[in-house]
């Protein structure tokens, strides 16, 4: 088991390492220098920026000072926002999108999974081709058109819900529903599959020789395994969930980490993008790298020091 | 004069031969199989013919091709001349899908639009595939160290969330429709090489595998006539759902600006373009992109799921 940890932990410093380097790479081979657009004609304003920023210094010392700076968490000042440093900006984006994240994953992964389930016991039912026609639009219909049509109709014909910013719970009803329908969706289709796989197998048939209550069957022994392949795609889910909410920011105008990498990437804001975009992944490989472990955990048939790509 | 009626009194020298008459013309005929062999092909396409589902995302797929590439041709209007004394008229016999905040005929604009989508998601597909089946290919057929490298570096890959790669490309290289197409491809490959080697690294052991080996056939040959063409039930499969999420990547990036830029029809930017628009009631502006995206997106669903069943040949009745 450590050895399998250790291995996923050499990956996983592996992967920050390359996404830092090419994040960097793309970086200073963008064209134009985030002062040309304010119009700094004056020469010497540009090169005393450019000193303040160490874009004038040769670019092994630039990467190794980014290097530095990522491994002491410090991302240096914005350069289009004086007095903010690319922290401030993280600290205030990234509760509130860790929020929206976190309450979308509760709803999708709850509502999936009950779906799921009912579609499996009331297997080709009226329920079961409900739930799946619900599971087949929520995959089709992207996710901002979804938010568009919700405010379209939730929120400025019949004005239930407010329509944007961030607030109060009742803010948070239509981004988390765009958000959580895609997902939802594809946790209901998984976990009816796996259920009704899981249903016909003969332990289910034992437990209900022994007269065990259905419900005590699902709950006990027939959900338990159906949700380990909801535990594998759970990265997955979470990188969709992730980058969903980038546009679902927009569209709601909630003030996340979505809303400062749209608008840094917009103002050539190198130290912020470089910043958002590798606390974004970094956040993202550990996430990945706990639902692996988790996987090793839980399911006790894995054998998780096997024969790597089985 | 008539031969012996009584059959025990037969005797093969006196049986005559007009007693014997082929059934078929000739013994070539005869052993010809009645019903034609159904190959593997032809079996999956009987089933896939019987889900009304998956054929009917198929047929609505036909039509978007056709209308993608004639649509355009068809209409009287240009995708992208303004006709500003003609603003948001909405959907009549002269303009079928309506007309947008510039004046402009959004049937036009939705085909091309169509174009663009189907585009970017069949190229990325087959870029995807292509990559895909040569990295999986190699590493499942020739395992242990080679594959413990190649695996290891598609691990990496993984782990880069794609959006991040895609806006920074988009950044550096300036949107366009190759760029965009570089940027999903770029780490897309590694769902399909994965497929691609669990496939060949359990067929690679089957006899008939070993029988080529020992007629010494060479690896490149093995792998192209002997491997691949087993391996392609499932990477169909995977690019029914390879090319709705790339048709889906597009429209997100042009809908938050990244992507194509207006005044180029792509359904991500119609959508963007109309965002302020059915606030006002001007509802078809959005109306004819979004369901364009969500049935497109349904339909490659729909068959994807159907060709999944249809391909195994496990699930056969």
């Amino acid at each position: 088991m450590l050895k399998y940890i250790l291995k996923k932990l050499l990956i996983m410093v592996l992967t920050l390492w390359i996404i830092i380097t090419l994040t960097f790479v793309l970086m200073v081979s963008v064209p134009g220098s985030p002062f040309n657009s304010e119009g700094n004609s004056n020469e010497i304003v540009q090169q005393n920026l450019e000193k303040h920023y160490n874009l004038d210094k040769p670019l092994h010392v630039q990467y190794f000072l980014y290097l530095k700076s990522v491994a002491t968490l410090d991302f240096g000042p914005s350069i289009k926002q004086p007095n903010q440093t690319v922290n401030d900006l993280l600290g205030r984006g990234f509760p509130i999108s860790a929020e929206l994240g976190l309450v979308t994953i509760i709803v999708a992964v709850l509502s999936g999974i009950i779906l799921g389930i009912l579609a499996a016991l009331r297997h080709n039912g009226v329920i079961d081709y409900l739930a799946m026609g619900i599971a087949v639009l929520g995959i089709s219909i992207p996710n901002f058109i979804l938010a568009t049509l919700l405010i379209q109709k939730l929120a400025v014909d019949w004005e239930f819900f407010p329509v944007a910013t961030w607030k109060s719970p009742m803010h948070m009803v239509l981004p988390v529903l765009a958000l959580a329908t895609g997902p939802m969706a594809i946790i209901a289709r998984l976990t009816r599959s796996t259920m009704l796989e899981v249903l016909t197998q003969d332990y289910i048939k034992m437990a209900r020789a022994k007269g065990l209550t259905p419900w005590k069957i699902i709950v006990k022994h027939a959900l338990r395994n159906a949700l380990m392949p909801v535990i594998t795609i759970m990265g997955t889910l979470l990188a969709g969930i992730m980058t969903g909410s980038f546009v679902i920011e927009q569209i709601f105008a909630i003030p996340g980490m979505g809303k400062y990498f749209v608008e840094s990437i917009n103002h050539r804001d190198f130290p912020v993008i470089m910043g958002t975009t590798v606390f974004y992944s970094a956040f993202l490989i550990v996430m990945l790298f706990l639902v692996d472990i988790a996987y090793g955990i839980l399911d006790p048939r894995i054998k998780v020091t096997k024969k790597e790509g089985e | 004069m008539k031969p012996n009626q009584n059959p025990q009194n037969y005797n093969r020298n006196n049986v005559p031969d007009e007693w014997f008459t082929w059934r078929k013309k000739n013994i070539k005929e005869q052993e010809l199989v009645a019903r034609p062999s159904l190959s593997y092909w032809k079996d999956a396409w009987r089933r896939l013919r019987k889900n009304f589902l998956a054929m009917s995302g198929l047929v609505f797929l036909i039509l978007l091709v056709l209308m993608a590439i004639f649509g355009p041709i068809l209409s009287p209007y240009d995708a992208n001349t303004q006709v500003l004394s003609k603003q948001y008229q909405p959907p009549s016999a002269e303009h079928w899908f309506g007309t947008d905040n510039a004046g402009r005929d959004v049937f036009t604009r939705t085909w091309y639009g169509a174009r663009i989508s189907l585009f970017v998601g069949f190229m990325a597909a087959l870029i995807d595939v292509t990559i895909g089946i040569i990295w999986g290919g190699i590493s499942g057929y020739k395992g242990g160290r080679t594959d413990n490298v190649m695996m290891r570096i598609i691990e990496i890959l993984y782990g880069i969330p794609y959006l991040l790669v895609v806006i920074l490309l988009l950044v550096v290289l300036g949107p366009s429709l190759s760029t965009i197409i570089i940027a999903l491809t770029v780490t897309g490959w590694v769902g399909m090489a994965r497929i691609v080697r669990g496939q060949v690294m359990q067929i690679k052991n089957y006899e008939y595998v070993l029988a080529s080996k020992s007629f010494g056939t060479k690896t490149p040959r093995i792998i192209r006539r002997g491997l691949l063409p087993n391996t392609m039930g499932p990477i169909i499969v995977q690019m029914t759902l390879t090319v709705p999420s790339a048709i889906f990547a597009e429209a997100f990036l042009s809908f938050i600006g990244l992507g194509i830029s207006s005044p180029n029809a792509s359904w991500g930017v119609m959508a963007n373009d109309s965002l302020g628009a059915i606030l006002s009631g001007n509802w078809w502006t959005l109306f004819f992109p979004a369901f364009f995206i969500s049935f497109t997106m349904f339909a490659f669903n729909v068959l994807g799921d159907g060709l999944q069943d249809a391909l195994d040949p496990k699930l056969r009745k």
